[in-house]
């Protein structure tokens, strides 16, 4: 690993500095393998990987490629995208071994901090290729719309200085926390995000502002005049969060100039598809339909952008591709975004990111449902967005897999295909190595901790599960079934599991039984109970969509309220879940130590509600005979769940 | 998504009867090394729909020199095993998306994630 690896004994002892030096490459080489999967290797080869010497801390390929040009001819030099780490590949092991010997340790002065590099060699190094990523539907980019003198006009017609005092500006201007701001011919108002239509500002637009708009008529990027202006100044390292704009409060198309400075703005599809769009300096940015609709739209904040080396200066998507990004120091850029107040409810065709639509959605009652409607609305609100919500929390109390299902799956032969449908946090992806198993899951985020951890999975509904029919050897169904609300939902989702099967394939259903106590025996369930009297949830609690709730109606009962690690009540019903270290909302954030609901719960977390429906003695077998062209292989009680197995035969 | 993956996938757009292969569309594609099992890939090759994996892997760039028509005896050829092993295992595409062939509707691969939910009309 270090420089004598050549063979040579080195008796001399190691200096201070050396020890230390080692010590860190030792602990990088640990850090690479354990979070990134990057294997280092003891003998030298033509690829290092170099760690602290990435765009994620800093390091511009400009510089890094300096420095290694020193030791020889650099074949490739990829940085990944926000990863403090690099891959060079030299043209021979020889240059590699120099480079080793040369730079393992050396300081790095860069963007205002000191990076120490340390090298391992690499037996291989992943390939990439990246095409330019398609921008979102309705977006574009102009280059050079305005002239560096329009430029100057525009941004002396802002006289930031004038209203500090209070005065009699036309505008109105804020500082908010991330950057400053202005507004003309109406105020943006951040407290509920919309304007007042009835209130607009005197004075109206900048009139150096006319001709560029009448260009922007001209050449029919807008049919109707723009009426209001809100210029935003960011200074480097300043954002935006990512926002629609408010649906209600503008017409369709949305122009924005970035003048002074050229910024990155992210793109992001309600799917968690996103897209980085390079805005240069004096270009338009044109949102309509869906880009303006549907996509959220933010700058993030930081000093330094990832563009690509081979076009700085072209409206481009930004992809990831790290033979060809390095950063750009961001200067003080000010947009000048202009937009049409509405003054009739917005119908655009995307009621999800809609505020005029929803206002006119009914509120959730809390019943059980009556119609598949209501079902639908149900399991989304109180099974799929709490999901969503609590995946990080929730897979770090999901450790261990159940032993049965686990015996379940090292039954199958070698070569087997496998489908954990609902497969949470993918704990039953790996039990068997040498069978193939792909997961999927209703839940983005959950889906994500999977694929993060290696494994092959995928985002989908249990009812309609994108496989084709007879491809699997075998499923598994572990604690989903019970999430459906009605008979007919619960058992179009265990007929969905039987289409993927072959004929003679065999599923495993786990779900959650109404009896926690069977043969004298109590659940672990119940065992776990009582730690904490602030655990439980009575019926009286603050539920977290009680603003929601309309009258519940009367024609169904209402789901009650479990109290945590009691017997249950009834068999539908609304279970809490105690958010803990609520500020890690996604899987990124640092793990939590496994609580498996089992710590008291401080007063500040939030509760979130999950809908079961727990299943009788012989519910599950009874709904399982009603699926065609499948025998009952066996049926059990394991741990408060009922259990089947079922065997296809054509 | 591992080109396995892809071939196990169809759409399943309400009314469509021709949802396979969906048709992919990819912006980054990664090819890692994964440990070659020559009994594993010998066993998954029956279970594939061959056609797909070489249209596939022909659109990604990484056909790989696999043949049109499945090749007898391929369980003890491990030149071959190891070139399905690469098109199998080791290309993935990281971003893109996947294209119904009937009703052409799309859906988005994020960070090697095919999201193959449907809207309320669609199912």
């Amino acid at each position: 690993m270090d420089s004598n690896d050549d063979g040579n004994v080195k008796t001399a002892k190691m200096t201070k500095a050396n020890k230390k030096v080692l010590r860190k490459q030792m602990k990088a080489s640990h850090l690479l393998l354990k979070h990134e999967g990057i294997e280092t290797v003891s003998h030298s080869t033509q690829n290092l990987v170099v760690a602290n010497g990435g765009l994620g801390n800093g390091v511009s390929r400009e510089q890094l490629q300096e420095v290694l040009r020193e030791s020889g001819s650099v074949e490739r030099l990829l940085m990944p995208p926000n990863k403090p780490y690099s891959f060079v590949t030299y043209g021979c092991t020889e240059d590699a071994r120099r480079c080793h010997a040369a730079l393992n340790g050396r300081q790095l002065q860069c963007q205002g901090h000191t990076a120490t590099l340390y090298l391992c060699f690499v037996d291989k190094v992943g390939l990439y290729s990246g095409i330019s990523a398609e921008m979102p539907p309705g977006l574009k980019v102009l280059e050079n719309f305005v002239t560096p003198e329009e430029e100057a006009q525009l941004l002396e017609a802002v006289d930031w200085t004038s209203c500090d005092g209070g005065g009699n500006d036309d505008a109105v201007q804020k500082t908010l926390k991330h950057r400053r701001v202005k507004h003309f011919g109406y105020e943006f108002r951040y407290d509920n995000n919309n304007v007042d239509k009835n209130k607009p500002l005197p004075g109206g637009l900048p009139a150096v502002c006319g001709v560029v708009l009448e260009r922007c008529l001209v050449q029919n990027h807008i049919s109707i005049r723009p009426d209001q202006l809100t210029v935003n100044e960011y200074q480097p390292g300043q954002g935006i969060p990512s926002h629609v704009d408010t649906h209600s409060a503008f017409e369709d198309t949305i122009l924005s100039l970035s003048l002074g400075a050229k910024t990155v703005m992210d793109f992001r599809h309600p799917d968690g598809h996103s897209v980085a769009v390079m805005l240069p300096r004096r270009s338009l940015l044109i949102m309509k339909g869906e880009s303006r609709y549907l996509w959220t739209h933010g700058i993030t904040p930081r000093k330094f952008d990832m563009v690509p080396v081979s076009n700085t200066e072209k409206p481009v998507t930004v992809t990831p591709d790290p033979c060809d990004l390095t950063l750009n120091e961001r200067g003080t850029r000010t947009s000048f975004t202009f937009r049409k107040v509405r003054h009739k409810p917005c119908d655009c065709v995307y009621p999800s990111a809609c505020d005029s639509q929803q206002a006119l959605q009914v509120p959730l009652p809390r019943t059980l449902p009556g119609t598949d409607v209501d079902a639908v609305r149900l399991e989304s609100q109180f099974v799929h967005s709490v999901y969503e919500e609590i995946a990080g929390h929730f897979s770090n109390t999901r450790h261990s897999p159940w032993p049965r299902v686990g015996d379940f799956l090292r039954s199958l032969p070698p070569g087997a295909m496998v489908a954990d449908v609902g497969c949470g946090n993918g704990k039953y992806l790996g039990i068997n190595p040498s069978v193939f198993t792909v997961g999927c899951d209703r839940s983005r985020n959950l889906v994500q901790i999977c694929a993060d951890r290696g494994f092959q999975a995928f985002v989908s509904d249990a009812l309609e599960v994108p496989l084709r029919s007879g491809v699997c050897d075998a499923c598994i169904s572990v604690a989903v079934i019970h999430h459906f609300s009605t008979q007919e939902r619960r058992l179009a989702a265990i007929r969905e599991l039987v289409r993927v099967l072959r004929p003679g394939g065999r599923v495993l259903l786990y779900v959650w039984a109404l009896e926690q106590e069977y043969h004298s025996q109590k659940s672990k369930y119940l065992k776990e109970r009582g730690v904490s009297p602030l655990e439980r949830t009575g019926p009286t609690s603050a539920v977290q969509t009680d603003t929601n709730i309309s009258a519940a109606r009367l024609d169904q009962p209402e789901l009650s309220i479990h109290m945590n690690r009691m017997a249950f009540s009834s068999q539908d019903l609304l279970v809490p879940w105690h958010l803990k270290g609520s500020v890690q909302k996604n899987s990124q954030g640092p793990g939590l130590p496994g609580t498996g609901g089992r710590q008291p719960v401080s007063r500040g977390d939030p509760v979130y509600h999950r809908y079961y429906h727990v299943f009788h003695e012989g519910e599950l077998e009874e709904l399982c005979r009603r699926v065609r062209n499948v025998t009952m292989e066996s049926s059990y009680y394991d741990q408060g769940n009922w259990c089947v197995i079922l065997q296809k035969t054509m | 998504m591992k080109l396995l993956t892809h071939n196990m996938l169809t759409s399943h757009v309400k009314g469509v009867t021709r949802g396979y292969p969906l048709l992919i569309k990819a912006t980054e594609v990664k090819v890692s090394e994964v440990e070659f099992n020559p009994q594993f890939v010998s066993r998954m090759i029956p279970k594939l729909e061959w056609s797909a994996l070489v249209q596939a892997a022909e659109g990604l760039g990484h056909l790989n020199d696999l043949p049109a028509e499945l090749v007898p005896g391929y369980e003890n050829n491990e030149e071959f095993l190891r070139k399905v092993h690469r098109v199998l295992l080791e290309v993935e595409v990281m971003e893109g998306s996947l294209r119904c062939p009937e009703s052409g509707r799309e859906f988005p691969i994020s960070r090697g994630i095919p999201n193959m939910l449907l809207n309320e009309d669609e199912a």
